[in-house]
């Protein structure tokens, strides 16, 4: 049974299903006491939302252009700074430049705008923070890009990896310290109250992916992906759009880099480094490169796993199992392993190039019942096909096996394998024609 | 001018010759594969790991011949389980289980050390200080460069003169044509990461016992400019990728020491991109003509 909704249906499907998330989000938030293990469930959302809009914007390369940029981890950590540093309260500076004499930005751009604007100003105030940070990494990253986008997909992969480790030092240089702090933590700032903050910031930004990628840009992205010499061909300005894809994809990273920031209430340089890129990196592929729909809920699902579900294997105690081996760190080492297993045996991902639509969900919803009730007969009639296709090997090997021994036997006996063609001259006759 | 900068120089060359063995196992793996082994760090790392573990059982000779052999079991694994099923993948799929490779290396390197750093083990006779000049510094120094020199002229000879290297070349220059052939490729590309990864356990002896400590994420840095080392000698070409290491190795102690310690690392990524701005295919590289 497959079903067409209107387009109208579809949108007020969509926007009530995002209203119900949101005040199911807000009301979590409110409601869950702080110490109940329920709260693990909304850290998990807020990190998942900011871990999903980076992985779509990682997407937005990897998987759309086809560029193999390992860069996210260090365009984060320009966006995190970025917020922060203009978001510490006046008063605190002397507290967390202590050892540069109170830095040299002594405002905040949030309590200038909260004096004359209250409430609203608060929220424009770290707002516009974001959208500076966002934007400053584009910039960055359209000068990174002049020169890294020529090159080809390894060597970009590297040069990309580089750049974020170079910007990783920069930021820890001392000389820098009145404005970064050095390698010391930046804290104090203001961040968000209610988890709805994260979630609603990633999810507009991640519509925003989500309409480009649908745009007249977004195929030729696409079309850069599939063929670059076609595309170019096509009369495509591969390097403008490697640019704007590039750009855009790092403007995004900066906003997310700037949410981690709120999240984590201190920042500090230090794992802003290339196992975050790969951590990122390897949500998209659990999701499904080339599916926004997949890298949300490969990010959902990996910060589950990783900060909840797998959260017992480092106490020594996971679904009743109590062991010694389970130390802190063993969680990291099982979820690298599952990780390799997807990439090795499920390289297309959760979602592979497909986006989440409502026809097929409720297509799918309705033959549910079906497939069950068929399923294990499918099951038999793979597993026949299985025995079958195993059993032709066997037959073809072995067939294989008697030709070889008949073939040595012969040669052994002095007979020849071959006749040679006949040759006339220096022309071969092919026996074709004229016989 | 020379007395100030000479043991700067010095160690720039030690540490071009532990980078140089490195970067071998990069240039070859790429040269056949196609393929940045963003694991081959983690090896590096895990062998200097498994001789902090080795050396408290037994004698130093041991432990560095089991080193080795754990290195080139390790990496020929990772080729076989990782890399293999993979081979008619996109090269994007590979590349992507090699840092899923690299991520588990290194959270179960965390694991095992439990996020501290490990002491690495005082190797008495490449400690001893001499004095070259008017400088004076450990015998690694001096034993490195030597050691790598050897070691590179053994494995051209190895390439240029045996039937194994003559195999290697020919899958190098077209994967496809020398199967058929009649080439085993998955021996050639094992012999390569065999040699790559022995390598890097001797790099990785000579590197560390220069460092006090060794933790999970030591093998990423010089595993990244081991490949620049690599990319700037002219990827697939060996001594393109020693003295591309040298080179790196040279500057960066320049750099530091001049006083800008923050960004000798820097440097190194500046060159790469450098060096595939104005010439793509490295120093000793061949040129490649994309065909559509």
């Amino acid at each position: 049974m497959e079903v067409t909704l209107k387009k109208k249906t579809k949108s007020a499907l969509s926007v009530a299903a995002i209203a119900l998330f949101l005040v199911l989000v807000y009301l979590g938030d409110i409601m869950i006491s702080p110490g109940s293990s329920w709260k693990m469930l909304i850290t998990v959302i807020e990190k998942g939302s900011i871990y999903a809009l980076v992985a779509a914007s990682m997407n937005l390369l990897n998987g759309f252009t086809g560029l193999f940029s390992l860069g996210q981890a260090g365009f984060m950590l320009i966006g995190a700074y970025t917020y922060a540093i203009f978001t510490i309260p006046a008063a605190s500076h002397d507290a967390v430049y202590q050892y540069f004499e109170g830095g040299v930005i002594k405002w905040s751009i949030v309590e200038s705008l909260e004096g004359s604007l209250g409430v609203f100003g608060h929220y424009l105030g770290m707002l516009i923070p974001m959208l500076g940070a966002g934007l400053l990494v584009a910039v960055i990253a359209f000068l990174i890009g002049i020169p890294v986008l020529r090159l080809k997909s390894d060597y970009l992969a590297i040069a990309t990896l580089g750049f974020a480790e170079i910007l990783r030092a920069f930021f820890q240089w001392n000389t820098l310290g009145p404005v970064t702090n050095g390698s010391n933590v930046l804290r104090k700032y203001t961040t968000y109250g209610n988890a709805i903050f994260p979630v609603l910031i990633s999810g507009i930004c991640i519509a925003i992916i989500l309409l480009l990628i649908n745009s007249t840009y977004g195929r030729a992205f696409r079309a850069i992906r599939d063929d670059e010499i076609a595309a170019e061909a096509m009369g495509i300005n591969l390097f403008k759009h490697k640019e704007i894809s590039f750009v855009i994809s790092s403007f995004f990273a900066g906003i997310s880099g700037a949410l981690l920031a709120m999240f984590q209430t201190t920042i500090n340089a230090t794992p802003f480094n290339t196992v975050m890129t790969y951590e990122i990196l390897l949500i998209v592929v659990i999701g499904g490169i080339g599916s926004i729909t997949g890298s949300v809920i490969g990010a959902f699902l990996f910060t589950a796993a990783s900060e909840w579900w797998l959260r017992g294997l480092d106490a020594g105690k996971w679904l009743g199992i109590s062991a010694s081996f389970m130390r802190p760190g063993f969680r990291k080492v099982v979820f690298a392993v599952l990780i390799m297993l997807i990439v090795l045996f499920y390289s297309r991902g959760i979602m592979g190039d497909k986006e989440f639509s409502w026809d097929k969900f409720i297509s799918g919803l309705k033959n549910l019942p079906a497939n069950l009730k068929a399923w294990p007969s499918k099951r038999k009639a793979k597993a026949a096909a299985r025995r079958e296709a195993r059993a032709a090997n066997a037959a073809a090997r072995s067939r294989a096996r008697e030709a070889k021994a008949s073939n040595e036997a012969r040669k052994a006996s002095g007979e020849a394998l071959f006749t040679p063609l006949e040759v006339s001259d220096t022309v071969i006759v092919f026996d074709k024609e004229g016989k | 001018m020379l007395q100030t900068w000479l043991p700067y120089i010095l160690a720039g060359i030690a540490v071009g010759g532990q980078y140089a063995l490195i970067a071998i196992g990069y240039t070859m793996v790429y040269g056949i594969l196609r393929l940045i082994n963003f694991a081959h760090g983690d090896v590096f790392m895990w062998s200097g790991l498994i001789m902090v573990y080795l050396i408290t059982v037994l004698p130093l000779w041991a432990s560095v011949i089991l080193v080795i052999i754990f290195a080139i079991v390790l990496g020929t694994t990772i080729e076989k389980v990782a890399y293999r099923p993979l081979r008619s993948a996109p090269r994007m799929s590979i590349m992507i289980s090699a840092i899923g490779v690299s991520y588990l290396l290194q959270n179960f390197a965390l694991y095992i050390t439990g996020g501290l750093t490990k002491t690495y083990p005082e190797i008495g006779f490449l400690q001893k200080t001499v004095k070259i000049g008017s400088a004076t510094t450990k015998m690694v120094t001096v034993i490195t460069p030597v050691l790598t020199i050897v070691l590179v002229f053994l494995l051209v000879m190895l390439i240029k003169h045996t039937k194994i290297g003559m195999a290697m070349r020919a899958v190098s220059r077209d994967f496809e044509t020398s199967s058929l052939m009649g080439i085993d490729i998955n021996r050639v590309i094992t012999v390569t990461f065999v040699i790559g990864c022995g390598l890097a356990a001797i790099g990785s002896v000579l590197y560390f016992s220069n460092y006090t400590g060794i933790n999970p994420m030591s093998g990423a840095m010089p595993g990244l400019k081991a490949f620049v080392a690599a990319v700037f000698g002219g990827i697939g070409s060996v001594p393109g990728a020693v003295v591309g290491a040298f080179v790196i190795g040279i500057c960066e102690n320049l750099i530091k020491g001049a006083g800008w310690t923050t960004f000798s690392d820097a440097f190194t990524f500046v060159l790469l991109i450098v060096i595939l701005m104005v010439k793509p295919t490295g120093l000793f590289g061949e040129k490649n003509i994309d065909k559509v």
